[in-house]
């Protein structure tokens, strides 16, 4: 019976206790350190015309900064229910923070453990003056608001040349350093092995902490927001600092994935920070399952993976296949017409994402519930 | 469940109150005109502390929207709202002046930038400019979050603005809804502890670090919840999901998930729609044992005459936005203005 197994199910994640949570989610982080490059050596050795282990382990690095963006934007869209389309705009706004926080640009050179801190915290801000003027809208407006902001901030940036030398960027952002810890002083932009973890280690964090929100005061707030907002006001629920509290986190983890994503690049322009990476974080979510940690997260990687590797291998292997039309196609050309069917196709098929959170798929499965069937046949009439 | 009649003398139409029991709301000539419509027309109204009253009327009599008055989902048009002694609803006064309070802490800052630029201290100069306009954003920032001593203060230099609905729960109001708005979503534990928010105190970072404050909390919180599901019948239902749950049981869930918040005056607002007579009277029962056991005021708004009659210690009744009678059960169902609000005037 349905409610039998629902039962076990909530009972099953309510029986973790905290540590244990924390715990499993940082062995996971390890497991995945160790595994990946792994991967990547093997996928080096074994896949034609990519690259070596390094090239794919940079790679994964840089899908653990949008693992990480989309984990923070499925907060703002997946739990709170807030549809925010300029998301790079705060990924944006980090990566500037440590160009100009530490690089030869300024001439500051604060350290970049310290700059992750900072660049989060002014994307904080920026989130939290975003979120203030759309409090009040809803749905459709809310998210032509977003997408204004999220379309500013690099115009703005573009246009500021004095202050952000416009479309050239700024240039020899400082990398990472270990101050001798271990032997190691830089990262090095040869190595890709210490960025990809340090990405592990952050993202690791950064899921305890978004696992301990949704299971909270705060974390049941903005699902009933998300549920109906007016009950949820009428509950004593203070929607204005619920729903700014949902963008600040947002934005906080995107500035934090923007401050790294400089420090790996070593370079930040404003192109790198245009519609199509709000766009493309937003597919992640969809595609991984709104509201589910994991699931955003595992969209994230495969998203990313396939956009900015398994095109170029599909590329490769069809061309090398000699076939007449087909092995012409680049495929990197199309693959925002891929995006669109992909995304058609989950639409029609899987509306929920590939690994849904339990409250998701009850959403959007309701024909499915048996038990949903069997007793509130007559009862709920949509909220007005 | 024989009501309480009151202390009620035989021409008690008017706004007695027994003496001995202060009022715990008092809307004075509440008004809600929408467009060319008086949904409310200058209504006075009473809830004496610890009594069951009951706002009936014909359909569109402007019931509902006087509850949402009191709960603060609509402003009034005219009149006002007294919560105890907090004025909780009325016309805002003096909002105008508002803004003048934002810059009360950056204005001098940003004088001070003007004079370290004439004394050509520009580095400093540029430092305050950056600490006035931080400033301003927090001080905007206030005002649209609002914090209870924000409010207070504005109170003191005489700016009103109604109460939030959020503000008026923290106040002691709890409500349910005419068409069940329950959390679909969400289990019905998880829909009964979202009625206790106001309660609980765990910040953001309380819950990121998991601090004791948390942990303790949340424990406590749940076993609390529970308790509150038992109370209203809702025994071993915890984990089933809001919308899964039998209608009269939603009902039930809505009135755990308003109870949560320990108001002091929960408004009802047509708890037995739909349900059948043995669910009715078992509800019944149940808004009694509120009364007795918790203490808790009840406003309910009712269209099933033997719910109003049988808990009722006081009955007023609407008809278009207006007070038609007030007075006791008896005194109401015997008046003749009502008979004709409901049934028409006999010489149709």
């Amino acid at each position: 019976m349905t409610i039998a197994r629902m039962r076990a199910a909530v009972g099953r994640s309510s029986g973790f206790s905290d540590r244990h949570q924390s715990l499993s989610i940082l062995a996971l982080g390890v497991v995945v350190a160790a595994a990946l490059p792994l991967v990547g050596g093997i996928l080096g050795a074994v896949v034609p015309g990519f690259g070596t282990q390094n090239d794919w382990v940079g790679g994964f690095a840089d899908a653990g900064v949008f693992v990480l963006l989309a984990s923070g934007l499925n907060v703002v869209v997946g739990m709170a229910g807030l549809l925010d389309l300029g998301y790079a705009a705060f990924f944006a706004i980090g990566a500037y923070t440590y160009a100009y926080g530490a690089s030869t640009f300024t001439g500051l050179h604060i350290p970049f453990w310290l700059m992750l801190f900072i660049g989060a915290a002014i994307a904080a801000v920026f989130g939290l003056l975003l979120g203030a003027p759309t409090l009040r809208l809803r749905g459709d407006y809310l998210a032509i608001v977003t997408l204004g902001f999220g379309e500013i901030v690099p115009v703005v940036i573009l246009n500021l040349d004095s202050w952000t030398r416009g479309t050239n960027g700024i240039v020899g952002l400082d990398q990472p350093n270990l101050y001798g810890l271990a032997g190691i002083n830089g990262f090095g932009f040869q190595s890709p092995f210490l960025y990809f973890f340090t990405v592990v280690a952050i993202v690791s964090v950064a899921f305890i902490f978004l696992y301990r929100l949704q299971d909270s005061r705060i974390g049941r707030a903005w699902v009933a927001i998300r549920e109906d907002e007016l009950a949820a006001a009428s509950m004593g629920i203070n929607t204005v600092t619920t729903k700014l509290a949902a963008f600040a986190i947002g934005a906080t983890t995107a500035g934090l994935a923007g401050a790294f994503y400089g420090a790996k690049l070593g370079i930040v322009s404003p192109d790198q920070f245009h519609f199509d990476v709000s766009f493309t974080v937003l597919a992640m979510v969809v595609l991984g399952g709104m509201g589910n940690v994991w699931g955003v997260a595992i969209g994230g990687f495969v998203v990313y993976e396939i956009q900015h590797q398994g095109l170029h291998q599909l590329n490769a292997f069809m061309s090398s296949l000699n076939i007449p039309i087909i092995s012409s196609i680049n495929f990197i050309n199309y693959q925002y017409l891929l995006y669109g069917l992909a995304l058609v196709t989950m639409m029609l098929l899987r509306p929920e994402g590939l690994f849904p959170s339990r409250q998701r798929r009850r959403e959007l499965h309701a024909e499915t519930d048996e038990a949903a069937e069997f007793l509130a046949a007559e009862t709920l009439e949509p909220p007005t | 469940m024989s009501p309480e009649t009151g202390a009620a003398g035989p021409d008690a139409m008017a706004t007695t109150t027994p003496a001995t029991t202060p009022a715990i709301l008092r809307a004075t000539k509440v008004t809600k005109r929408f467009g060319g419509l008086l949904a409310v027309r200058e209504v006075d109204f009473t809830i004496p502390q610890g009594s069951i009253v009951s706002l009936i009327g014909p359909n569109g009599a402007g019931k509902t929207t006087f509850f949402n008055m009191v709960a603060g989902l609509t402003e009034p048009t005219a009149g006002v709202i007294d919560l105890g002694s907090t004025r909780i609803v009325a016309r805002p006064v003096r909002v105008w002046a508002e803004p003048v309070f934002w810059f009360v802490l950056p204005l001098p800052v940003a004088l001070l930038a003007a004079l370290l630029f004439i004394a050509n201290q520009v580095l400093i100069g540029v430092a305050a400019v950056l600490l006035a306009i931080a400033l301003l954003i927090t001080s905007v920032l206030i005002a649209i979050i609002r914090p209870t001593w924000y409010v207070r203060l504005l109170g003191r230099v005489g700016i009103f603005r109604s109460a939030r609905p959020n503000d008026i729960v923290g106040l002691g109001v709890g409500r349910t809804f005419q068409n069940i708005r329950l959390f679909a979503n969400m289990t019905a534990l998880e829909n009964v502890l979202v009625g206790m928010h106001s309660r609980m105190h765990a910040t953001l970072f309380d819950a990121a670090l998991r601090r004791r404050r948390h942990k303790i909390e949340e424990t406590e919180s749940r076993e609390e919840a529970r308790k509150w599901l038992r109370y209203v019948g809702l025994r071993g239902q915890d984990y089933i999901l809001a919308r899964n749950l039998p209608y009269g049981d939603q009902r039930r869930l809505e009135i755990a998930r308003a109870l949560a918040s320990k108001p002091k005056l929960l408004l009802l607002d047509e708890p037995t729609a739909g349900m059948n007579p043995v669910e009715t009277s078992q509800l019944t029962a149940l808004i009694g044992k509120i009364r007795t056991e918790l203490g808790t005021t009840i406003l309910l708004i009712e269209h099933d005459m033997r719910v109003v009659m049988g808990v009722s210690d006081r009955v007023t009744v609407l008809d278009h936005g207006e007070t038609i009678a007030e007075g006791t059960p008896e005194e109401v169902r015997a008046n003749p203005k009502v008979i004709e609000a409901y049934l028409g005037a006999p010489t149709a």
